[in-house]
């Protein structure tokens, strides 16, 4: 009876080991299940504790000795010692910006960096003493020798033709690319473990990502840090649309600022007024940067961004003000201490004279930008310097509308995507880019990525814009190989001028094995969204410049030439319906075709085993009574 | 009739011949189709680990030194004696310690060695001499008057593997003999303090040996010491509630260069050891700690100390990319509103280092440095920790969690600290004495119970990758068993880690799981529907006929009759 309690809980262990290891929610939930483990090997130890001898070691319940030491051990002769490495210099910088949209809703975009001029990837030296950067975070980059990583948990969609174009865009679901070092030689292995480590640190199920949903760009994903590397060997690429994303993300996420939530801008993220919103998408971005101007040292950059979009004007009874207090029901008090800068930027470009809308309190600091394309106003707030903070101590900024807004600019570039076809076989999958600049011309990459159940008919792929055909200059088409990876589509388009451009390709839906299939099938597969990635003609100059104090926002992606910005536009994901069996079916075939050959089966046994022998049939009624009566009078009887 | 009876006969053939093609043909199709595949274990030679009979041999070297010994005495070393002792720890459990003391005079470099000033020195010189080897022992035994050790000092452990012992001088009448008897609870005594005692190895059998009647400190001891790991993270985590007020620097790389390190090196045949660190900001304790007017600070009880953790611990993590057992030291710098904090232990005294630790956890010290201040000094103040009063705390919890204990001396007992190096040699040969066991003893529990496991459910699939390890598993077991009987204790460690690496990956390897959950009741609910009506007519047949046949073996006997 023993040894088989004893079986049953080693079966319990190798499950739970087995569900807590690839993707444990938590990095301390990992540490526990490690103790789990150790302990079911030696179950003889907590029957020792289970005796109450000893006080239990349970992590709440832990025994606290006093340490003796012998303090004539630190006679400090050591100190002396010339071991001085030089200092790691890292430096933190947070940033918000809010941006009233033409919509009417708010548009809030967190930035937090953190530089720190050391280097994960070199030879022989483990970087193993953590100030601000977060230890979880690098002791993965050094791992996995990792060169550029960008991860995106989003939820909702980017409505380009209403909000115009975000700081930094991302994809519904969760979005992970890394670049990988060029000494790495089992990529696809480095790839699939970092996803699961990835995964157990910011709690999502990045665990689903292998090789049936990761690709390689071969142009669509440059490396946005230093280095110009081209081989996409290095590079993978993959989406989980289905990805939902909710406080168990950012709570994780917010570990990782040097502040955590206890300070700074980070005490405005109450995940339940950030989940109350119209899109939310949280993102890190690590890649190297030059140090300085002369780019002589490298240094790492881990940025944190979290963007918003509030729909205050349908919750605000119609009334068209916001303060941050609306927003996020906290007020700002204080600058997080270790931060370098930390500002708060309110886009006022709309509004030179104030005769659209009022902004409270007042701030005489003026920034201009060029984002996007574009020279924008921006009122800062140094929360760094007290009297930005009044006599109330307390920062909460407030902005009342006065008049309508104008008509937005319509975004030079936008995409969508929709799947056109009926019935459960075949469908077209319609790819529609819109370049709304008026004479200029530009070239765009777009890139697709389908999963190999839906089959995509190459050859049917038209690109039309102005209804004539678009012969793409570039087209990189890798094609699925079934349940092993993914079809891979890169083109570049050059799109006319004040044009529509549409891409169809048809596809063919697949029959997936009934393993295959997500516990609820008929909901849809999704389909990750497309990329299209540009460099838009610029309305104004560009600023190519590296310097130190521009705002965090406007120097996200390197900027090389002043004539043009580059964006990158996602579309919607798509949800694609696939023929879905009855899932009963296997167990009915099994009962109705043994029923077939048991009957089968049945009958030809009887038939073989039965003894046959002639019955001689009853005679007729009539000879019967015949006989009766011949057997009364005595007559022999008839046969 | 002769036709019925013939026709009879056909059917009951054909009945035969049906039931016959499906036991033959039938059963074993449908058995060979469905069977899990199982790679061959070798279970005999796991049954044999399950009862560990293990042989602990240790090399004793007793050297007389001049003036020890009478001539007469002396003529009759070198001479070599076996001492053995055996333990039956429970049914399955044996232990055997096997002594082999030689004794010889001292040459005479090593008298010139004993004759330097200090003790310190003569170890030093000693230990030049001759290179003992790993898990043995050497005791020079001097005479009375020799000034090597202060009065009440009979016995001196330098930091390398030999010890002095100072004895009553011999009558000279005694036989050799007598006087060796006379040393033997001595050198025993020094045994134990340098090699194992007989506690340590039945603590380190804790994995398999159910106690019941240890002594709750050896208990304790062996509770702190974390368990055996082929490897350990140690994370090093400053913390500091109140970056407004604190600027805090501590040269974390420095220390650790200086102070920890080296005894990482000496320690890394045992295990390896990753260190790193990190400053973690608005870390703050789970319970506010009580101001206490009497010494004005506040104050912590160590009964609260689990509490004051746990909200930290969240932030803490693990190694994101290891998945050994991890060793925190935090140093909390209290923020400057409840400065100066201390902690008071279980009764109610100040500890003198303002330090705890947590067994198999690790160590949290409080540092307290508001009197590196004045009040007017602009915010936040910079301050330099002090990282040599800071290590040493560490450094002492370090030894303790990895289990180089500091057991006290029996009296009259000098133990030398054991310098930069952080471990004598002596005190590394105790802890690979203990882990060599408890690798045995983990690993061959390991093995068996999945030995066991594995037989209890058929269902699960034994590919061949796990049939490698466990057998890799058995025959390193049975070499590091047989390691420590010949007294090759690094050899046997080495087997003992190779052991326990791969029982952990055989034990632990997700392909154990994939069969494992397919309850009966839908393997029923598939075969029902073909076999029920299938076997139904075939066994009523089977039945019809044996009646048959008994019944006409009733009608003959009844017939003869």
């Amino acid at each position: 009876m023993a040894a088989h309690r004893c079986g049953l809980f080693l079966v319990i262990i190798l499950i739970f080991s087995s569900l807590a290891h690839p993707s444990s929610c938590d990095t301390l939930e990992k540490a526990d299940g490690n103790v789990g483990e150790k302990q079911g090997v030696s179950d003889a130890h907590r029957e020792v504790n289970a005796d109450g001898s000893v006080t239990g070691e349970d992590l709440n319940e832990r025994q606290w000795q006093s340490t003796d030491v012998e303090l004539d051990r630190s006679d400090g002769t050591e100190d002396s010692e010339p071991f001085r490495p030089a200092p790691a210099k890292d430096e933190f910088q947070e940033e918000l910006v809010i941006r009233p949209l033409h919509s009417g809703d708010i548009y809030a975009s967190f930035q937090f960096r953190t530089l720190w001029d050391t280097d994960f990837l070199q030879e022989g030296q483990k970087v193993s003493h953590y100030r601000l950067f977060p230890k979880s975070l690098g002791q993965v980059l050094s791992k996995f020798s990792v060169r550029e990583l960008h991860i995106s948990f989003t939820q909702g969609f980017w409505r380009t033709m209403q909000w115009g174009q975000p700081f930094i865009p991302s994809p519904p679901g969760a979005e992970l690319w890394v670049w990988f070092h060029h000494t790495v030689s089992d990529v696809d292995g480095n790839w699939k473990e970092l996803t699961n480590v990835l995964s157990g640190i910011f709690c999502a199920s990045l665990n689903f990502i292998d090789l049936t949903n990761t690709v390689q760009p071969s142009a669509s994903f440059k490396p946005l840090g230093l280095g110009n590397a081209t081989d996409h060997r290095f590079l993978r690429y993959a989406t989980l649309p289905r990805e939902i994303v909710c406080t168990e993300n950012l709570t994780p996420w917010k570990k990782l600022l040097p502040c955590g939530s206890k300070a700074g801008l980070a005490v405005l993220m109450k995940s339940e007024k950030l989940f109350h919103s119209s899109f939310h998408s949280q993102a890190v971005h690590i890649r190297p940067v030059c140090q300085d101007d002369q780019c002589t040292n490298k240094a790492w950059e881990l940025r944190q961004t979290l963007n918003v979009v509030f729909d205050l004007y349908t919750s605000g009874q119609g009334k068209r003000e916001w303060s941050l207090f609306k927003m996020f029901s906290r007020t700002l008090t204080e600058a997080c201490p270790l931060a370098s800068s930390s500002k708060v930027y309110v886009d006022i470009t709309d509004n030179p004279e104030g005769e659209l809308f009022e902004l409270s309190p007042a701030t005489s600091l003026l920034s201009q930008a060029v984002v996007l394309g574009d020279r924008r106003t921006y009122s800062v707030y140094d929360l760094t310097r007290a009297e930005t903070f009044g006599q109330l101590r307390s920062l909460n900024l407030l902005l009342r509308w006065k008049g309508e807004s104008g008509d937005m600019l319509r975004p030079l570039l936008h995409a969508e995507r929709y799947v056109a076809g009926f019935g459960l076989q075949t469908g077209e999958i319609h790819t529609v880019i819109y370049n709304n600049h008026p004479y200029r011309a530009f070239p765009v990459l777009l890139m697709d990525s389908v999963p190999w159940y839906l089959q995509l008919y190459i050859h049917t792929l038209t690109v039309t814009s102005k209804s004539r055909d678009n012969k793409p200059s570039y087209i990189h088409y890798q094609p699925a190989k079934d349940r092993h990876r993914p079809h891979l589509l890169e083109m570049l388009i050059q799109l006319p001028p004040h044009s529509m451009t549409e891409v169809t390709v048809q596809f063919e839906r697949a029959l997936l094995k009934w393993t295959e299939y997500t516990p609820d099938p008929n909901h849809g597969f999704y389909v990750g969204s497309s990329v299209v990635s540009a460099l838009v003609p610029s309305m104004v100059a560009m600023n190519t410049n590296f310097t130190k104090d521009q705002p965090l926002f406007s120097s996200f992606v390197p900027v090389k030439e002043e004539s043009s910005y580059f964006v990158r536009v996602y579309t919607e994901p798509l949800l694609v319906n696939l023929p879905t069996p009855d899932f009963s079916m296997p167990y009915n075939v099994i009962c109705l075709t043994c029923t077939v050959v048991a009957v089968g089966y049945g009958s030809f046994y009887n038939l073989l085993t039965r003894t046959f022998q002639v019955d001689e049939p009853s005679p007729p009624l009539a000879k019967r009574l015949a006989n009766l009566v011949r057997r009364i009078r005595g007559v022999p009887l008839l046969t | 009739m002769a036709a019925l009876q013939l026709e009879k006969q056909r059917g009951r053939y054909a009945a035969l011949a049906i039931a016959a093609v499906v036991i033959v043909v039938g059963i074993p199709l449908w058995w060979k189709t469905t069977q899990t595949y199982r790679a061959w274990l070798p279970y005999s030679e796991i049954s044999e680990l399950d009862t560990l009979q293990l042989q602990l041999s240790v090399d004793i070297e007793v050297v007389f030194s001049r003036g020890t010994l009478t001539p007469e005495q002396q003529k009759k070393v070198p001479l070599s004696h076996v001492n053995e002792k055996e333990h039956q720890i429970d049914a399955k459990t044996g232990l055997r310690y096997k002594y082999e003391t030689r004794y010889r005079t001292a040459t005479i470099m090593e008298e010139d060695a004993l004759n330097q000033p200090t003790a310190a020195e003569a170890d030093l010189s000693l230990h030049m001499l001759t290179e003992s080897s790993c898990g043995s022992v050497v005791v020079y035994v001097i005479p009375e008057s020799s000034t090597l050790l202060p009065k009440d000092v009979k016995v001196y452990v330098g930091q390398r593997r030999t010890a002095l012992l100072r004895t009553a001088p011999f009558k000279s009448s005694w036989s050799l003999k007598e006087v060796l008897s006379n040393l033997d609870l001595q050198v025993e005594q020094i045994v134990s303090t340098m090699s194992f005692s007989h506690q340590d190895i039945v603590a380190a059998l804790s994995d398999r040996v159910r106690m019941t009647k240890v002594t709750k400190e050896s208990m304790a001891d062996s509770m702190r010491a974390i368990k055996s790991s082929p490897g350990y993270e140690i994370t090093f985590s400053l913390l500091n509630p109140d970056p407004k007020s604190h600027s805090l620097h501590w040269d974390i790389e420095g220390a650790l260069h200086s102070y920890i390190q080296p005894l990482l090196d000496k320690l890394a045949p045992v295990a390896n050891f990753s260190v790193d660190s990190q400053i973690l900001y608005y870390a703050v304790l789970g319970v506010n700690p009580r101001f206490d007017n009497s010494v004005s600070a506040y104050t912590l009880n160590a009964d609260s100390l689990s509490h004051v953790i746990n909200p930290v611990e969240a932030r803490l993590g693990s190694n994101a990319a290891s998945s050994n057992p991890v060793l925190n030291f935090l140093l909390y710098v209290p923020d400057a509103h409840h400065s100066p904090l201390f902690i008071r232990d279980h009764s109610k005294r100040k500890v003198p280092s303002n330090a705890f630790h947590s067994p198999r956890w690790g160590g949290i010290m409080v540092y307290n440095v508001n009197e590196m201040y004045g009040p007017e000094d602009e915010r936040p103040v910079d301050i330099t920790i002090n990282m040599a009063k800071v290590m040493g705390v560490f450094l002492a919890q370090l030894r303790l969690m990895l289990g180089v204990q500091h057991s006290r001396p029996p009296t009259g007992f000098v133990l030398q600290s054991p310098g930069s190096a952080g471990l004598a040699d002596w005190e590394l040969d105790r802890l690979l004495w203990s882990r060599s066991v408890e690798n045995i003893a983990t690993a061959s529990t390991t093995i068996t119970s999945l030995a066991q496991l594995l037989d209890q459910i058929g269902n699960i699939v034994i590919n061949d990758n796990i049939a490698q390890q466990v057998s890799s598993a058995v025959s390193s077991l049975q070499s590091a068993v047989a390691e420590l009987e010949a007294g090759n204790l690094a050899f046997a460690l080495q087997y003992s880690r190779e052991a326990i690496l791969a029982s952990e990956r055989a034990f632990f390897d997700p392909s154990l799981l994939h069969l494992l959950y397919f309850p009966d009741d839908q393997k029923f609910a598939i075969y029902i529907p073909l076999f029920l009506p299938m076997c139904v007519p075939i066994v009523l047949s089977l039945l019809k006929i044996v009646s048959e046949t008994k019944q006409r073996r009733a009608d003959k006997q009844a017939k003869s009759d």
